[in-house]
């Protein structure tokens, strides 16, 4: 079980706050850190509030930057954080290519 | 745990719940069976904000929530909902599409809605990026879109804020009746939680608990696929869905495309935690690209997947139960329960405190089946 009314301390800005975290979507580590500290606990949870990891590269450059802030704000070794889950197609494919799987390719 | 209200399942129906209580100094629990808040179809749905389309039933829920909480809804959450309030096209490019249309706006009409039939001339004015391919459409301007995952989270972190005491990974398995009245909560870590009225909006586990104390809602888990693309510059803002339901969606503040896709295989889903099919997404592009061929070459970035709660007649269970006192059933929403969640939250509120209901809720009875 997992209560969220636990207590994490205090929000306390830092100075590193405005540092950019994922930069697909631009979200800073400030925003990251005040997320949990409104209820945000998992890394889904953070990703649904915030689309940390949501963009263009779906999360291959900042998905374990997010993971450590989390973990370092709800005072827990970041393993065990459960990871979000990765998503089809993993890469980007346009939408004229995607609607081809009916057709033989010539 | 004590509490005045126990709420099963944390949702945006048992989020927004927790908010309207809360608000009101009512102590609440909300018991979440997952690890995450708005597990289910919470954060899986397209974000219609729709009243054109909805069954009669569903209407003076959804034209409350328009009328008097979404366009407050971003300031009331301290959370930035993204709602557009700027229309829905209903699309259609044949003769039989255009019947069910007709039928649908019709129906719509007789209750009290602003919806009327347009050519597809009329609609390329509306929409310019629409095909010629579009013959007729219903349009309905007071219709309009959110995002479902911040709204989903930030009715829970503004129930959070006002006192409400949520709990993730804390599964529930039975009510149990006390003297005859519903009054404690089990899990299967073996707490127990009680409380004066029990809320149930499980989804689609609603039934399982709900047989603990003898009723039955006839639902069935219904999967649900969503897709998003890139962002791309401003489009258009209205809300879009098409005769046939092969795909719904809009394009957000961001810039990406959210689509609900339908491949037609949903029913047969295979159980199990909610996988995005492989073909659903090849038929939402295919779908698209017919009415929007402009949108070809954007890039699909993601597709995820839930299950919705299927009601044998699609609408929601809302309702008090004669046998079982103290508990209030909210499920079944059948894939249709986001629109609504603002309305929903404030009538359990009032139910789970013995007030009167701003809005008559005998058409959501449990034992109309």
């Amino acid at each position: 079980m997992n209560d969220r009314n636990r207590n994490i301390g205090e929000y306390v800005s830092a100075p590193d706050d405005d540092m950019i975290v994922c930069r697909c979507e631009e979200i800073t580590k400030g925003d990251i850190r005040r997320a949990v500290h409104d209820g945000m606990f998992t890394l889904t949870e953070i990703r649904r509030y915030l689309r940390t990891g949501m963009g263009l590269c779906q999360g291959q450059t900042c998905t374990k930057l997010v993971k450590s802030i989390v973990a370092r704000e709800l005072g827990v070794k970041p393993n065990e954080l459960e990871p979000a889950t990765g998503r089809a197609p993993m890469r980007p494919i346009e939408m004229r290519i995607l609607a081809q799987d009916k057709e033989e390719t010539k | 745990m004590n509490a005045e209200v126990i709420i099963v399942g944390g949702g945006i129906i048992g989020c927004s719940a927790a908010y309207n209580l809360a608000k009101n100094g009512v102590s609440v629990i909300v018991l979440e069976g997952s690890n995450h808040i708005g597990n289910g179809g919470s954060t899986r749905n397209g974000g219609g904000i729709r009243q054109s389309g909805r069954d009669p039933r569903e209407l003076p829920l959804i034209m409350y929530a328009i009328k008097n909480i979404w366009e407050n809804l971003s300031d009331m959450l301290d959370t930035d909902v993204e709602y557009h309030q700027q229309g829905n096209l209903r699309l259609g490019s044949t003769e039989r599409h255009k019947k069910i249309l007709d039928g649908l706006t019709e129906r719509a009409i007789k209750c009290g809605l602003d919806v009327k039939m347009i050519d597809g001339y009329e609609a390329r004015q509306i929409n310019p990026y629409l095909s010629e391919k579009v013959t007729c459409a219903s349009w309905c301007p007071t219709d309009g879109h959110a995002n479902p995952l911040t709204t989903t989270m930030g009715y829970y972190k503004m129930a959070r804020r006002l006192g409400a005491h949520f709990i993730s990974d804390e599964k529930v398995i039975e009510i149990r009746k006390i003297k005859g009245v519903a009054r404690q909560v089990i899990t299967e870590s073996g707490n127990i939680y009680e409380g004066d009225k029990i809320i149930l909006a499980a989804g689609y586990e609603s039934r399982f608990i709900a047989s603990t104390v003898g009723i039955d809602v006839p639902m069935q888990p219904v999967l649900l696929e969503t897709i998003v693309t890139e962002a791309v510059a401003p489009m258009f803002w209205q809300m879009l869905g098409t005769a046939d339901a092969d795909f719904y969606g809009h394009q957000t503040n961001h810039g990406s495309f959210v689509f609900g896709a339908n491949s037609g295989y949903e029913p047969y889903a295979k159980p199990g935690a909610p996988l995005s099919s492989s073909v659903a997404t090849s038929a939402a592009c295919r779908g698209i690209m017919h009415y929007f061929p402009s949108l070809s070459d954007i890039k699909v970035v993601r597709s995820w997947a839930g299950w919705m709660d299927s009601c044998a007649d699609h609408v929601p269970v809302i309702s008090t139960v004669d046998e079982v006192p103290g508990m209030i059933l909210a499920c079944g929403f059948s894939g249709h329960g986001f629109g609504i969640a603002p309305s929903v939250g404030l009538l359990l509120s009032q139910m789970a405190t013995e007030q009167e209901t701003v809005l008559d809720l005998s058409a959501f009875r449990y034992n109309r089946f």
